[in-house]
Formats: structure tokens, C-alpha cells, sequence
């Protein structure tokens, strides 16, 4: 069992390094939104560091919308995801397997760039292992929600667009609790409790996304 | 041992056919185009489900199969399921471990003659050689029942012999294959059974 998800995951980090380019573009368009943004408000000290935890977390969230068509659409138009839906693995050890990998390349890098990001809206050094902490508890849950989204998305063409009217209003509450942690973070307060919040949330995504995408992919390919 | 019956309704392609296939039987099913070929084959891969009726493999419904059954079962579609970023032997290897085939890939590949573009990209084969490729990837399958859709498709005279050939040693050796084709001529020293679509 634990085999098949190594070899998917292998698979798909290996596809993602021969397609860098795609791994890349949303990872930039990350750091330019978040440093756009300043150039368009007033750079104002108090100001950058109040809007600066919003800031950072929609660009993560706008970002993570651009990573998540290649999903399930490169395997299913070359006839691959065809071929694990029947293989002798669970389809949903498969995705399971498939949204690690997509956390991997997606997610993970943006717990390096985030707290860059977050230094030119004077955020305090002392909040970035906060702000590091809730974004890898959000992150996979927006790669969980980013498979349903391309798994419900994959048989149609333009399934890219209509997948972030899909998934974003799903992500209202990482957004919530994940810039509560940020702001409170900055302010020096406890952020205990909007991180259990993330992580339950974390969890729930993690334990019933698998299944749920697995029977979308199987009824899109049908 | 194997029991086969299709009913299905819906866009009312296939309508009332029942077939039976045993061990060593090699079943060509021909009909033109847009005769429901290809949705008979994925009906019986248990990637679609059937409208009506049923489809038993061993004595349990094919769409109900646990995974672990499902290794016995190899179907190559149309479409030849290989990641044009990966080179034809890591293609090759991903099948093999994947599927847990114990098949060497060696003999394989020579017969197919791919041995002088094993470190190539897919996407720098050409079609034919990459129905030879995707061909090889479903013989690393352990299965007994192969279920080949159009699998002539782009291949020349020689490859056309290599897949006869298999399909005839799978047949002695007890297997089963169910083979859709538009041309029935070049396969039909292969099969024991023609279902007309």
C-alpha cells in the first residue's frame, strides 16, 4: 500500500521538476502580487503592517488557484489516469499520493517565500515562525480543495477558470484563521488557537478530500 | 469459469448482447465506427458502468472487483497512457512496479525493436512507437484477461505480427483477450470468437 503512494509520489515529483516552468509561474506570480501591493498602497509603515497578513495570505491563495489545472489534466488527456483508476491500488491512495506531490511543489515552497514576502510589510521578524507554522497547516488543506476542484473540473475544457469559483469561497475559513495567527502573530499575542483551527481543519481535509476526489476523477473519466 | 453479459441501455448503443469467454478464447469485436466498440471494451475494463445488465470476471461483478483482482486485468485504450516527459524506460519501469509485473522488460522491448530509443522522450517518438511502447507497458501487466481497443492502431506489418503473436501465446497459455478492431482481416488468424457490433 504504502509502496504505490511512494511510487505515485516519486512519479509526480519527478513530472514536476521535467515541467519546472509550470511548477514556477504560480510560485512568481506569489512574490509579484505580494510586492505589487505595496507599490499601490501608501507606503506607510503602520498601514503595510496592518493589511500585510491579508496581503500574504490572498496572494497565497490566488497563487495556489494558478497551480492546480495540471492536477488531474495531464494525466487524464494522455490517458494515464485511465490506467491508475483500474490499477491494483486504491484510487484513493492514488490521489492521496497525488496531492503530497502537489503539495510538495505547491505548498512547501511558499512556507520560503511567504516570510519573505511578509518583510516588506514590516511584519516583526519574532511573527515569522508563526506565519511559517500556519501556512504549512493550511496549505494542504488548499491542495486537498484544489483536488476536488480540478477532480470535478477535469473533463471540461475550460475547467480552469471555473474551478476557482469552485474552490474559493471553500476557503474561507483557512483564510480566517490563517490571518487571525498572522495578525496576532505581529501583535505579539498567542496564536495557539487559530492554529488548532487550521489544523483540525487540516485534518478533516486530509482524511475525507482523498475518497471524495477519487470518486469525482472516477466519475469525470466514465 | 468467465461469464460475460452486456446490456446496455442509455444513448442505446449496445443493446441485448451477452457473450461468454473461457480460458485460451480470444474475442474480436468489429463494427464501424461509432458502434459502441470502445464503451463495450471500458464497460468490461470496469471503467464505465453498464446500464443494464452485468459483467462477471470469475464470478464477481468487474466494476466491484477489490484492487488487488484488478492487476489481472490489462486494458489499453486509445489513448496510450505514457508521460511524454518520461523517457520509454522509465515509462516502462513506472509500469512495471506500478502493476508488480514479473514479466522481464528486456525480451519485450526488442521485439517491439525499442531498444535504440529507450533513453528517448515520448514526445520525441513517433505515433507508431508509441503504440509499440504503450503496447509493451500493457504486456508488464501480470493480467490474464487483456482487453486491447484498436490496438493495430499507427503500427506497421511487423508490429501488427509482434501483437498476433502475443495475442496467440496468451491465448495458449490459458489467457483471455477481448480485441476491437475496424479491420478484422489482420487479426482474425488470432481469434476464436467474432462479436459483431
Amino acid at each position: 500500500m504504502l509502496d504505490v503512494v511512494r511510487q505515485i509520489l516519486l512519479r509526480d515529483l519527478r513530472l514536476a521538476f521535467r515541467r519546472w516552468s509550470e511548477m514556477a509561474t504560480p510560485l512568481i506570480f506569489f512574490v509579484i502580487i505580494a510586492s505589487l501591493f505595496p507599490l499601490a498602497a501608501s507606503p506607510d509603515e503602520a498601514q503595510l503592517r496592518s493589511t500585510g497578513a491579508a496581503v500574504i495570505w490572498m496572494s497565497a491563495l490566488l497563487s495556489s488557484l494558478l497551480a492546480l489545472d495540471g492536477l488531474f489534466r495531464a494525466d487524464s488527456e494522455d490517458g494515464s489516469m485511465e490506467q491508475l483508476i483500474l490499477g491494483p491500488a486504491p484510487l484513493g491512495l492514488v490521489v492521496f499520493a497525488k496531492i503530497v506531490a502537489h503539495w510538495a511543489v505547491s505548498g512547501v515552497p511558499l512556507l520560503v517565500l511567504a516570510p519573505l514576502a511578509a518583510l516588506s510589510f514590516y511584519l516583526p521578524l519574532t511573527a515569522l515562525p508563526e506565519l511559517i507554522a500556519a501556512l504549512a497547516l493550511a496549505t494542504p488543506t488548499l491542495s486537498v480543495l484544489a483536488a476536488i476542484g480540478a477532480a470535478l473540473t477535469v473533463s471540461l475544457r475550460a475547467g480552469g477558470t471555473i474551478i476557482g469559483l469552485l474552490i474559493l469561497p471553500l476557503t474561507g475559513p483557512v483564510l480566517i484563521f490563517g490571518t487571525r495567527a498572522t495578525e496576532l502573530a505581529a501583535l505579539g499575542e498567542p496564536v495557539a488557537g487559530p492554529l488548532y483551527l487550521l489544523a483540525s481543519v487540516a485534518v478533516l481535509a486530509v482524511s475525507l478530500g482523498p475518497p471524495i476526489t477519487a470518486a469525482a476523477v472516477r466519475t469525470a473519466l466514465e | 469459469m468467465t461469464s460475460l453479459e452486456v446490456r446496455r441501455g442509455g444513448i442505446g448503443l449496445l443493446r441485448d448482447l451477452s457473450f461468454k469467454l473461457s480460458p485460451g478464447q480470444t474475442a474480436l469485436v468489429t463494427g464501424a465506427n461509432g458502434s459502441g466498440k470502445s464503451s463495450l471494451l471500458r464497460v468490461i475494463a470496469g471503467l464505465a458502468v453498464p446500464a443494464a445488465g452485468r459483467i462477471d470476471w470469475r464470478g464477481s461483478a468487474v466494476h466491484r472487483l477489490p484492487p488487488e483482482d484488478r492487476g489481472e486485468i490489462a486494458y489499453l485504450g486509445h489513448l496510450d497512457g505514457l508521460k511524454q516527459e518520461f523517457t520509454v524506460d522509465e515509462n516502462l519501469e513506472f509500469c512495471r512496479s506500478f502493476w508488480k509485473g514479473r514479466e522481464p522488460v528486456e525480451p519485450l522491448v526488442a521485439e517491439m525493436r525499442l531498444e535504440s530509443y529507450r533513453h528517448r522522450n515520448i514526445r520525441r517518438l513517433s505515433a507508431g512507437q508509441r503504440r509499440r511502447v504503450a503496447l509493451v507497458c500493457m504486456r508488464l501487466k501480470p493480467a490474464r484477461l487483456w482487453l486491447l481497443d484498436e490496438p493495430l492502431t499507427n503500427l506497421d506489418t511487423r508490429g501488427t505480427e509482434v501483437v498476433i503473436e502475443w495475442l496467440k501465446g496468451h491465448a495458449a497459455e490459458g489467457g483471455i483477450a477481448v480485441v476491437s478492431t475496424h479491420r478484422p482481416k489482420r487479426l482474425e488468424t488470432a481469434a476464436s470468437i467474432e462479436v459483431a457490433l
